[in-house]
C-alpha cells in the first residue's frame, strides 16, 4: 500500500451542543475504494463536508497526499484534487451536460474555447472510464443515473484524484447502481481514490477495499473489507447501546384497525418511494416499521394520514376505505379517529411561532369543544392546554409561552398530548423521540405502551432500532420502498440490521 | 401615401417608446436571471433620469449627465443588493422601498436645487442627446419605401436608442457566450451548484445588479435627456412595471425581450395615434384599454393560459449556505 | 420562518426594534433635509406642530390616518397568511366604483345612514372582487401574487380612468370625476369630538369613517386572533406544511384571506369620497395603498400597531403639508421618502440591527435572550 491519499488527524466539529465529529482519525490509502458506514446522524456527512470545505473543523488536521492542507472553501478542495458527488446533485437542471461540467472551471472569460476543450476532454473521459453521456443533453431530461454520471464527470474534469460519493445509490435503481460500481472500479484501476459514504452494507461488501465505521460522531473501527463480515459491521454500526427497555406486558391484539393493501407512493420527482406495501395493525398492538431513513417510511405514513397522495392501493380504517389516491384529508381522518404524530415536529407538527395552547389544538381547531360559534373559545383552549400540560408534565407549565421556547422533548410532548388525548382508535407516530432528552424518552415510551394497553392500534416509525425493538409487538422492515421482512420483537439487532441494509440472502434463505 | 406615412410614423414612435422599456427590461433580466427579483426598476430609472438631467444641466454636458445617471442608478441597485443579498431581506419589500425613495428624493432634491417645482432646467442642445442622422440618410430620403424607411424610421434616433438595441445581441452574447453569463444563468437556477463549484454567489449577484444599475441608468437618461428635454416629476409613469411585465412576457430571454418591448411600445404608440379615431369593424377602442393591454396580456401569460412563464428557479429566495 | 431568530423579550421585539428602525429611517430623512439646506430639527418641530398643534391639524391627521388604517389592515391581513398584497392600491380604486354606484343611485332618496352601510358593502365587495382573481391565480396556477397584483393596479387605473372620463362623468363637465353627491351620500364630520377637548376646528374632512376604521381594526384583531378562520390563516402563514397536516385547504385560505384583504382596502374608498370630496375623482387613492405597506410593516401587522402607524403616517401627511408651507424647499414628497425609508429599514433591512441588539442583551443578561446552544444540523 502506497502513501495515504487522505489523512484526517483529530478532527472535531460541533454544532452548538451537538458534537457531530469527535476526534476523528482516518487514513485512506491511495488507489483504493474506502467505505464509510454508519447510521443516520453518525457524522459521516459532516466529516465529508469538512473535507470538501463546506464546514471548517473546530480542530484537527487534514493531509492530502501527505501534505498538510487547509481547506476553507470548495475551491481549496478542488485545488487539492478532491471532488465530491453530493447526495442531492449540484447540477443546474436546465443547462446542458457540457455547461454543467465547465461551470466554475471555464478557464477563460469566453466560453467558446472552454466548451470545445470540455467536449474533447469529455470524449476522452468517456472512453477511459466508460462514462457515456450526451454532452448536449439537458440535465432535467436525463435519468437520475446519468445525472449522477455528470456529477462524476464534473469532478474528473476538474482533475479530481480523490472522489467522495455521498450515498450515491440512494436514488438509483439496482441496475444503475451496478453500472455505477463498474465505473468506480474502473476509476480505481486508473489510480483514483474513492470514498464511498453509505449505510448499505451490501454495497460496502461488494466494492470496497477498506471500510470505516462511524457511530455517534466517533470513528469506531476500520477494517479490511475482506476480513470483515456484514454481521460484524452491522454490530459496529449499531453498537451495544444501553437498551431503554420498557416494562410491558404481552400484547393482546384485537380486530384489524388499519389495513394497508398494495400501496404505491411516489415523491415529487416521480420516484417510487413506497412500492406495493401491504400490512395491517390490530387494536392493542404496536407495529414498528424499521428502516434506514429514506426508504419510504415517511412517504408511507404521509399517504396513510392524508398529507400525500398515493398513486394506487387501498387503506382501510376500521374496515372502511380511506381515499388515499383521491380526496383523503387529514381533517376528515382525524374525525374518523386517526391521529398522527408527524416526524418533523418543527415544520409540520407544530407552528413554532404559536403560543403553546394554540398548538395544542392544531388540526382539531374545528372541534366544537374549542369553538363558540365562529369564535375560538380561548378559555376552553387554554384550560384544555393546561390540563395537558399537567397530564404530560410539559415544562415550563405555561400555555401562553411561544412554542419555540420549549425544549425538544417538551415540544414533542405537546404534540403527543394533543394527538393522544383525542382518544383516537389508531395512532401513527413518526420518530417519537428524535431530538428528545432521555427523561422524556422514557415518558413517551410509557405513554405509547399505555395507548396500546387501552386497545389502540399504534403504528410506529423510527430510525432508532432500539426504540422499534423495545416498543413493537411486531416489526416490519422497509428497504427501498418495499417491505423486506416481518419479525417478532425478539429478533436480534443483527438480524434486523441485515434486513435494513437490504441484504437479501437472509430473506432468500427463509 | 398617407397611410404609408402614418405607418412609418407609428413605427417610429413605437421605436422611441420601446427604448426605455427595452433598457429597463434588459436591466431586470440581469437581476432576475441571477435570482434577485427587482420590482425597483421604476425607481432606478427615475433616479437615473433625474441625476442625468440634473448633472447635464449643471455641467453642460450630455455625457457627464449620462455618467451621473448610471452612477446614481448603480448606487440604488447596490442598496437593493445590500438589503436582499447581504442581509437576505425580502426582495419585493426592498424594491418597493427603492421606488418610494426614488419618487420622493428626485422631487425634493430637484426643487431644492433648481426651484422649478421638481423639474430640472430645460436642457439645451449640447446637454441632451440629439438625434443622430445615419450616414446617407439624407441622400436616400426621396427613394420611395426603402429610402424612407431608412431615413425616417431607422435614422434619426439618439445614441442611447442605438445602444438599447445593440444591447439585445450583446446581452444575448454575454448570457450565452461568456463565463459570466454562464454563471449568471446558473446562480439564478441553482445557487448551491454555483457555490459548490467554488464561485461566490454573493459577488456574482452583486455584479448582476451592477449591470442592472447601468441599464436602468441608461433608460432614465433616455427619458430625461432624449425623449424629454429635462426631468419631470414621476416621469417614468409606470414604465418600470411595464418593463417587468415585458420581462415575464419574454420569459427572461433577451431577444424575446426586444419583441415584447416593441409590442408594448407599439400598443402605446397605437393608443396615442388612435385617440378618438374609430377603427373599422371594432369601432372606437378606448385608449385606456390599449394602455392596460400589456398588463392584461401579462396576467394571462402568468396564469398559464398562453404558454408558461417559468421564472428562474432560485428567484426571490435569499441564498443560505446549508447542507 | 424556518429559522426562528434567537429570542428577545417581547417588548424589544415589538417595541425596541421597530423604534430603532424608525429612528434610522428618520435619521436618513434628516440627512436629506440637510442636503436640501434646511435644519432637520426645525423641520421636525414644524411637522409635529402642524400635525398636533391645533385642533385643525389633529383633525386632518386623523383624516389621513383613517385612510391608512384601512390600507394598512389590508396589507397586514395578507401578511398573516404569508401573502404580499401590493394590490391594495388597485383594490381601493376599484372599490371607488362601488361607492360611486351606490352613492349616485341612492343619494337623492336615502339618508346618509342608509347609504353608508350600502356603500360599505359595495366598497368591500368591489375591493374583494379585485383581489379575488390574483388570489385564485396564485392558489390554482401558481402565478406570483406580487406580480399579478401590480398588474391589477394598472388595470384598475385604466378602468377607472375610462369610466371617469366616460360614463361616470356628468354631461358637460370637463373634470374626470362623478357629479357631487347629494346630502344622502355625505358622511357626517367628526370634528366636534376634537372640539369637545376645547380645540377649534375650522373645517376638516375628519368623518365618521374614522370610527369605521377603528371598528375594522378591532374586528381584524378578532378575526386574526379569535376566530377559527384567523387561526387557519396564521397557521398557513407561518407554515404551509403544518397547515396541510392540520387539514387546512390551501386554495380556500388564500382566496378568503385575499378577499378580506381586498375588502379592507376597498373600504378606504369611503373616506376621501363620501367623507371629504363628495365625489369619486380620478386618482383619489393617491398612493394610499402603498402607504399601507409601510403602515403594516411598521405596525408589525398587528391591528393596534397598524392604527398607531397609520396615525404616525397621518401626522407625516398633515405635518408635511404644513412643512411644505413653512419650508418651500421641502414639499410633501418628503413624506414619500420617509415612507420609502421606513419600508426599507422596517421591512427589507428589519434584521440588520437585530444581531447587535441581541449581543447587547446577551452581554447584560444572557438568560433574557435564552442563549440556549444553537441546534446542530446533524450529520
Amino acid at each position: 500500500m502506497g502513501q495515504a491519499a487522505i489523512e484526517l488527524i483529530g478532527i472535531n466539529k460541533s454544532f452548538g451542543a451537538v458534537h457531530a465529529n469527535r476526534d476523528i482519525n482516518l487514513e485512506i490509502p491511495r488507489g483504493t475504494i474506502h467505505g464509510i458506514v454508519g447510521e443516520n446522524g453518525a457524522g459521516k456527512s459532516t466529516l465529508m463536508s469538512i473535507l470538501y470545505g463546506f464546514y471548517q473543523a473546530d480542530s484537527g488536521e487534514i493531509r492530502v497526499n501527505g501534505q498538510p492542507t487547509t481547506i476553507r472553501t470548495s475551491n481549496d478542495a478542488i485545488a487539492a484534487g478532491i471532488g465530491m458527488v453530493h447526495q442531492h446533485f449540484m447540477l443546474v437542471e436546465n443547462f446542458s451536460v457540457l455547461e454543467n461540467i465547465i461551470l466554475g472551471a471555464e478557464g477563460e472569460a469566453l466560453l467558446k474555447k472552454s466548451i470545445a476543450k470540455a467536449r474533447s476532454e469529455l470524449d476522452r473521459l468517456e472512453r477511459e472510464y466508460g462514462l457515456e453521456v450526451d454532452p448536449d443533453a439537458i440535465i432535467e431530461e436525463l435519468p437520475v443515473g446519468i445525472q449522477q454520471r455528470v456529477e462524476i464527470l464534473k469532478a474528473l474534469y476538474r482533475g479530481a484524484e480523490i472522489l467522495i460519493l455521498d450515498e450515491p445509490t440512494g436514488v438509483l435503481t439496482p441496475a444503475e447502481a451496478d453500472h455505477l460500481f463498474r465505473i468506480l472500479k474502473q476509476l480505481k484501476e486508473q489510480g483514483k481514490t474513492i470514498v464511498l459514504i453509505t449505510h448499505k452494507l451490501r454495497e460496502i461488501m461488494a466494492i470496497t477495499d477498506n471500510v470505516s465505521v462511524m457511530r455517534q460522531g466517533t470513528m469506531v473501527a476500520t477494517r479490511q473489507t475482506k476480513q470483515t463480515t456484514v454481521e460484524e459491521l452491522a454490530e459496529l454500526m449499531v453498537g451495544r447501546r444501553v437498551l431503554l427497555r420498557v416494562e410491558k406486558g404481552a400484547a393482546n391484539p384485537g380486530g384489524v384497525k388499519l389495513a394497508v393493501n398494495n400501496l404505491v407512493v411516489r415523491d415529487q420527482r416521480g420516484v417510487t418511494m413506497v412500492d406495493d406495501v401491504s400490512f395491517e395493525v390490530r387494536a392493542g398492538e404496536i407495529v414498528g416499521i424499521a428502516g434506514v431513513a429514506g426508504n419510504g417510511q415517511s412517504e408511507l405514513i404521509e399517504a396513510i394520514s392524508g398529507i400525500r397522495r398515493a398513486v394506487s392501493g387501498t387503506v382501510l380504517l376500521d374496515g372502511k376505505p380511506i381515499d388515499v389516491t383521491g380526496t383523503a384529508d387529514p381533517g376528515e381522518l382525524r374525525d374518523r379517529g386517526l391521529a398522527h404524530v408527524p416526524e418533523d415536529r418543527h415544520h409540520v407538527g407544530l407552528v413554532l411561532a404559536f403560543e403553546e395552547n394554540e398548538n395544542s389544538i392544531l388540526g382539531y381547531h374545528d372541534d366544537v369543544r374549542y369553538l363558540k360559534g365562529f369564535l375560538l373559545d380561548v378559555d376552553a383552549i387554554r384550560n384544555d392546554a393546561k390540563s395537558k400540560i399537567d397530564g404530560y408534565d410539559i415544562r415550563p407549565p405555561d400555555c401562553r409561552l411561544r412554542t419555540a421556547n420549549f425544549s425538544g422533548g417538551n415540544q414533542q410532548k405537546i404534540v403527543l398530548a394533543r394527538e393522544m388525548e383525542q382518544d383516537p382508535g389508531v395512532l401513527i407516530v413518526g420518530q417519537p423521540t428524535r431530538g428528545v432528552d432521555v427523561g422524556a424518552i422514557e415518558f413517551i415510551h410509557k405513554r405509547l405502551i399505555a395507548m396500546r394497553d387501552q386497545g389502540k392500534a399504534v403504528l410506529l416509525i423510527s430510525v432508532e432500532l432500539d426504540e422499534i425493538r423495545s416498543l413493537s409487538d411486531r416489526i416490519v422492515v422497509m428497504f427501498a420502498g418495499r417491505i423486506v421482512g416481518e419479525r417478532g420483537p425478539e429478533a436480534s439487532e443483527g438480524e434486523l440490521g441485515l434486513l435494513m441494509a437490504g441484504v437479501e440472502q437472509l430473506e432468500a434463505a427463509e | 401615401m398617407d397611410i404609408f406615412n402614418a405607418v412609418i410614423q407609428t413605427l417610429d414612435s413605437t421605436l422611441r417608446l420601446s427604448v426605455p422599456l427595452l433598457l429597463a427590461c434588459l436591466a431586470g433580466l440581469y437581476s432576475e436571471r441571477s435570482g434577485i427579483f427587482d420590482i425597483g426598476l421604476e425607481g432606478k430609472m427615475l433616479v437615473g433620469a433625474f441625476a442625468g438631467a440634473a448633472a447635464a444641466s449643471v455641467f453642460h454636458s450630455a455625457f457627464i449627465g449620462l455618467g451621473m445617471a448610471i452612477l446614481i442608478s448603480i448606487a440604488f441597485a447596490m442598496i437593493h443588493g445590500f438589503a436582499s443579498i447581504t442581509h437576505r431581506g425580502n426582495q419585493i419589500v426592498s424594491g418597493v422601498a427603492i421606488n418610494f425613495i426614488a419618487a420622493g428624493s428626485t422631487v425634493i432634491l430637484g426643487q431644492a436645487w433648481f426651484h422649478q417645482g421638481g423639474r430640472t432646467p430645460a436642457l439645451s442642445e449640447g446637454e441632451r442627446f440629439s438625434s443622430i442622422t445615419l450616414p446617407g440618410a439624407n441622400a436616400v430620403k426621396d427613394v420611395p419605401v426603402i429610402g424612407q424607411l431608412y431615413s425616417e424610421l431607422l435614422s434619426g434616433h439618439s445614441l442611447i436608442a442605438y445602444i438599447a438595441f445593440a444591447m439585445v445581441p450583446i446581452t444575448w452574447w454575454v448570457l450565452y457566450r461568456t463565463r459570466f453569463g454562464l454563471r449568471l444563468r446558473a446562480v439564478g437556477e441553482n445557487p448551491a451548484a454555483v457555490d459548490t463549484a467554488g464561485i461566490s454567489v454573493t459577488w456574482l449577484r452583486y455584479r448582476a445588479l451592477l449591470c442592472t444599475g447601468v441599464l436602468t441608468g441608461l433608460a432614465g437618461a433616455y427619458l430625461s435627456m432624449t425623449q424629454n428635454g429635462g426631468f419631470v416629476k414621476d416621469m417614468t409613469a409606470g414604465k418600470g412595471y411595464i418593463a417587468l411585465a415585458a420581462l415575464i412576457f419574454a420569459k427572461w430571454k433577451p431577444v424575446n425581450a426586444m419583441f415584447a418591448c416593441l409590442l408594448f411600445g407599439f400598443l402605446d404608440a397605437l393608443a396615442i395615434r388612435l385617440q378618438g379615431t374609430p377603427l373599422p369593424i371594432i369601432g372606437k377602442v378606448p385608449v385606456q384599454f390599449m394602455q392596460a393591454l400589456p398588463y392584461i396580456l401579462t396576467v394571462v401569460l402568468l396564469a398559464g393560459f398562453i404558454g408558461k412563464a417559468i421564472p428562474p428557479r432560485a428567484g426571490g429566495v435569499p441564498y443560505v449556505k446549508e447542507r | 420562518m424556518s429559522t426562528p431568530y434567537a429570542k428577545l423579550p417581547a417588548w424589544a421585539d415589538y417595541g425596541l426594534i421597530p423604534l430603532i428602525n424608525l429612528l434610522v429611517a428618520f435619521l436618513v430623512a434628516g440627512f436629506v433635509v440637510l442636503l436640501v439646506g434646511e435644519n432637520p430639527l426645525r423641520a421636525a418641530a414644524i411637522l409635529v406642530e402642524g400635525a398636533f398643534g391645533r385642533g385643525q391639524g389633529i383633525a386632518f391627521t386623523l383624516y389621513y390616518a383613517t385612510t391608512f388604517i384601512f390600507t394598512g389592515l389590508s396589507v397586514a391581513v395578507a401578511v398573516h397568511c404569508g401573502l404580499f398584497n401590493i394590490g391594495t392600491e388597485g383594490q381601493a380604486y376599484i372599490a371607488g366604483l362601488g361607492v360611486a354606484l351606490v352613492c349616485l343611485t341612492f343619494d337623492a332618496t336615502l339618508p346618509w345612514w342608509l347609504t353608508f352601510p350600502l356603500a360599505i358593502l359595495a366598497a368591500a365587495a368591489f375591493g374583494a372582487f379585485w383581489a379575488l382573481i390574483p388570489a385564485y391565480l396564485q392558489a390554482k396556477r401558481g402565478s406570483h401574487i406580487v406580480i399579478t397584483t401590480i398588474m391589477f393596479n394598472f388595470i384598475a387605473a385604466s378602468i377607472m380612468v375610462y369610466l371617469l372620463v366616460g360614463v361616470l362623468k356628468p354631461a358637460g363637465s370637463m373634470a374626470p370625476q362623478t357629479r357631487i353627491f347629494l346630502e344622502g351620500a355625505q358622511l357626517p364630520k367628526l370634528n366636534w369630538i376634537i372640539e369637545l377637548f376645547g380645540a377649534r376646528v375650522r373645517s376638516a374632512p375628519l368623518n365618521i369613517s374614522f370610527l369605521l376604521a377603528l371598528v375594522m381594526a378591532f374586528l381584524t384583531w378578532v378575526l386574526i386572533w379569535r376566530t377559527r378562520l384567523g387561526y387557519e390563516i396564521r397557521t398557513y402563514g407561518f407554515s404551509p406544511k403544518a397547515a396541510r397536516y392540520a387539514g387546512i385547504s390551501e386554495t380556500r385560505i388564500i382566496v378568503i384571506t385575499m378577499m378580506i384583504s381586498g375588502a379592507l382596502g376597498g373600504m378606504m374608498a369611503l373616506n376621501p369620497t363620501m367623507g371629504d370630496q363628495h365625489n369619486v375623482a380620478i386618482d383619489f387613492v393617491a398612493g394610499a395603498g402603498f402607504v399601507g405597506i409601510a403602515v403594516a410593516l411598521m405596525g408589525r401587522s398587528h391591528p393596534l400597531g397598524v392604527v398607531l402607524a397609520a396615525i404616525l403616517f397621518g401626522m407625516l401627511y398633515q405635518g408635511g403639508a404644513e412643512l411644505a408651507f413653512e419650508m418651500p424647499a421641502i414639499s410633501r414628497d418628503m413624506i414619500v421618502i420617509i415612507q420609502g425609508l421606513v419600508i426599507l429599514f422596517a421591512g427589507a433591512l428589519e434584521h440588520m440591527f437585530r444581531p447587535s441588539i441581541q449581543a447587547l442583551f446577551a452581554s447584560f443578561s444572557p438568560r433574557s435572550v435564552g442563549m440556549a446552544p444553537a441546534k446542530g444540523k446533524g450529520a
